[in-house]
């Protein structure tokens, strides 16, 4: 049992960590072929998995509906939402003549599948994008206020590079457009690359220690 | 009388001078055309196929009106696929490292490859003709044949391997001396908070909010989410507190799911530990986005963790987090989403501090190590940007190519 759940998973995560480093110095087709085969692969255990994520999901919100949770009205929403669009992608299209078997059109015609995308779902992810406008505002009008030295800084910077970034703001104060391109090609930049080379060395000694097994803890447990 | 002769004799002399450029220009110019010398043809090496190497040594009379021309075929179905002036296309015009070049610097080469009418396959052999053109004159070489072959091996990024092979020496090398002796941490703040946030959450008796981000298990930062998951999850089954993780990928679920029941059990609180502490939500960035939003203005946890790679939702998430009041602490190495959580969250691991934190957490001294490893990484890295700095400057100064010798061991090429 400790074989299987310790040593074969490390053993495939050794020899296939190993290897698909090892393949990005290979430039042969069969190297490509095989990179590409197991992304296949990949995607086909995500599709398995989603099955476990959706029984995840219907079982926390029938248990909310069962329990009457604050908030379970939500939950019958969510069911409603989900079994209605389900309904409408195995439905029948009279105007179209046939099945609509997941589409969203069929010759040119929407389907209830299409329209229950077009008119729900896109509006709503629009919405959520939306709101980031506001966010944004609300965030840097906290972050902004100049209550320290650094905070200081960021709010002059800012100010500049939003003068910098628009035809006003350039016309009005003409210098802030060069200003704000030394902002972000050296400071910013800079800055960034510097990040990123931290980024790039963790990411590299986090994959070292779980190619040769030194990490475990993504196993469940980091001791045995 | 002798003046003038003198006179005389000087403008004579600046005469001849004047014209003797245009003489031998003219003689040049007259010079019948040669055939291109040591032509070969090649399969292109580090390739994945499809590619073929012209190689020939330069002329005397390479210059810019003067056209080079290569044709593929024989006979009836030979045609041209490249012209170009003569003073152009040598080896040392080839982005290629020092060691992966293929002749002198100063030999013409020509990287002929499938694309725009010519297709190389693989196993065929081609016969290849370079043809001199100066004016009306053109000369063309005997066609030779070659044959495009994939390799094995891609060696213009050997560099690469070898650096990641030291990098990992070093590495390996940093765990067996933090085993034999202590290294020291500098404090991360954020990590200190961890704490402080699972007590606070404790005391107000309100769930702790985790969240993985957006990235599946193939990504680093969502393997180092995972970790810093149980190192939170033990520390939370301690204080019996609620501990809510959402998820956008079913595997980093099930993967979560394991850490945290493992964190308890470490704990000793197997009993306390609820299946569904850890939940998925859906695959779609806003509507997760928004269930999420949801759970913290109903729930209000006392504390919200933002760990792993983030994108467009970043900002929602965290400014509804500060808007309930939660002690926040994100994690990322989504360096574009950074400012938004630095701005919006009381503590933020920039970067690597987010593979530093499992470390930082456990301090055990195979992580600590590693960590080490990499301050040595950096200090190696901050020593070539210093010496390629040097290098590269007295390079254009000196208009000298040797400077290539040291650059080329540290470039990213393909």
């Amino acid at each position: 049992m400790i074989f299987l759940r310790r040593q074969l998973p490390l053993l495939i995560t050794f020899v296939t960590g190993v290897l698909f480093a090892a393949q990005y110095y290979v430039p042969h087709p069969r190297s490509e072929f095989m990179l590409t085969e197991v992304t296949k692969w990949l995607q086909i255990i995500g599709g398995f998995a989603l099955v476990l994520g959706v029984t995840s999901l219907f079982h926390i919100h029938a248990v909310k509906i069962r329990r009457k949770e604050p908030g379970w009205g939500y939950s019958l929403v969510l069911y409603a939402g989900i079994f209605g669009t389900i309904a409408a992608g195995f439905s029948y299209s009279f105007a179209a003549g046939q099945w609509v078997n997941g589409k969203e059109t069929i010759n040119g015609i929407m389907t209830a599948f299409g329209w229950v995308y077009l008119n729900m779902m896109v509006p709503l992810q629009g919405s959520m994008f939306a709101l980031l406008a506001f966010f944004i505002a609300s965030a840097a009008y906290r972050s902004f206020r100049a209550r320290s030295r650094e905070a200081a800084l960021l709010l002059i910077a800012a100010v500049i590079v939003m003068m910098g970034r628009v035809p006003l703001g350039e016309m009005l104060l003409p210098v802030s457009g060069d200003v704000t391109q030394w902002i972000l090609n050296v400071l910013n930049a800079a800055v960034r690359r510097a990040i990123l080379i931290g980024i790039s060395l963790g990411a590299i000694a986090l994959s070292l220690k779980i190619i040769f097994g030194i990490e475990r803890a993504y196993l469940g447990g980091s001791k045995e | 009388m002798k003046a003038e002769c003198g006179t005389l004799r000087l403008l004579a002399a600046l005469l001849c001078l004047c014209l003797f450029p245009l003489t031998t220009s003219e003689a040049r110019s007259r010079q019948a055309l040669a055939p291109p010398q040591n032509l070969r043809v090649v399969d292109t090496p580090s390739d994945s196929g499809g590619g073929l190497i012209v190689l020939w040594s330069e002329a005397d009379y390479d210059a810019p009106e003067v056209r080079y021309q290569i044709l593929v075929g024989e006979g009836a179905e030979k045609r041209m696929v490249a012209e170009f002036p003569a003073n152009s296309h040598y080896v040392r015009d080839v982005k290629w490292p020092w060691w992966a070049r293929v002749d002198r610097p100063d030999v013409h080469q020509f990287n002929l490859k499938s694309g725009k009418g010519l297709e190389l396959k693989n196993g065929t052999s081609y016969a290849v003709t370079l043809a001199v053109v100066k004016g009306t004159e053109r000369v063309e070489t005997p066609p030779l044949r070659a044959i495009p072959e994939p390799n094995w091996v891609n060696w213009n990024q050997m560099n690469n391997l070898l650096l990641v092979l030291l990098f990992g020496a070093v590495v390996l090398g940093s765990i067996r001396t933090a085993k034999q002796r202590d290294i020291f941490l500098r404090r991360i703040p954020g990590l200190d908070a961890v704490d402080e946030a699972i007590g606070r959450a404790t005391e107000l008796g309100k769930p702790i909010l985790y969240l993985t981000g957006a990235g599946d298990m193939s990504e680093p930062a969502t393997i180092a989410a995972a970790v810093i998951l149980g190192r939170v999850a033990k520390r939370v089954a301690a204080y019996e507190t609620d501990l809510l993780v959402p998820h956008r990928d079913p595997i980093v679920m099930a993967v979560c799911q394991e850490i945290t029941k493992q964190s308890y059990l470490e704990a000793g609180k197997p009993d306390v530990f609820k299946e569904d502490s850890n939940f998925f939500i859906t695959t779609d960035q806003f509507s997760y986005t928004a269930a999420v939003d949801g759970i913290m203005l109903r729930r209000k946890p006392a504390a919200n963790f933002f760990m792993g790679s983030y994108f467009a939702e970043a900002l929602l998430l965290t400014e509804t987090g500060a808007s309930t009041g939660a002690i926040q602490i994100a994690g990322t190495d989504s360096d574009h989403q950074m400012p938004f959580f630095v701005t919006t969250c009381d503590y933020t691991l920039i970067g690597e501090e987010l593979y530093a934190a499992s470390a930082y957490l456990s301090r055990e001294p195979i992580q600590v190590g590693t960590l080490r490893g990499q301050d040595l990484g950096k200090g190696f890295i901050l020593v070539v940007l210093a010496l390629g700095t040097i290098l590269a400057t007295a390079g254009v100064l000196f208009d000298t190519d040797w400077p290539r010798i040291m650059l080329d061991l540290f470039k990213d090429l393909k």
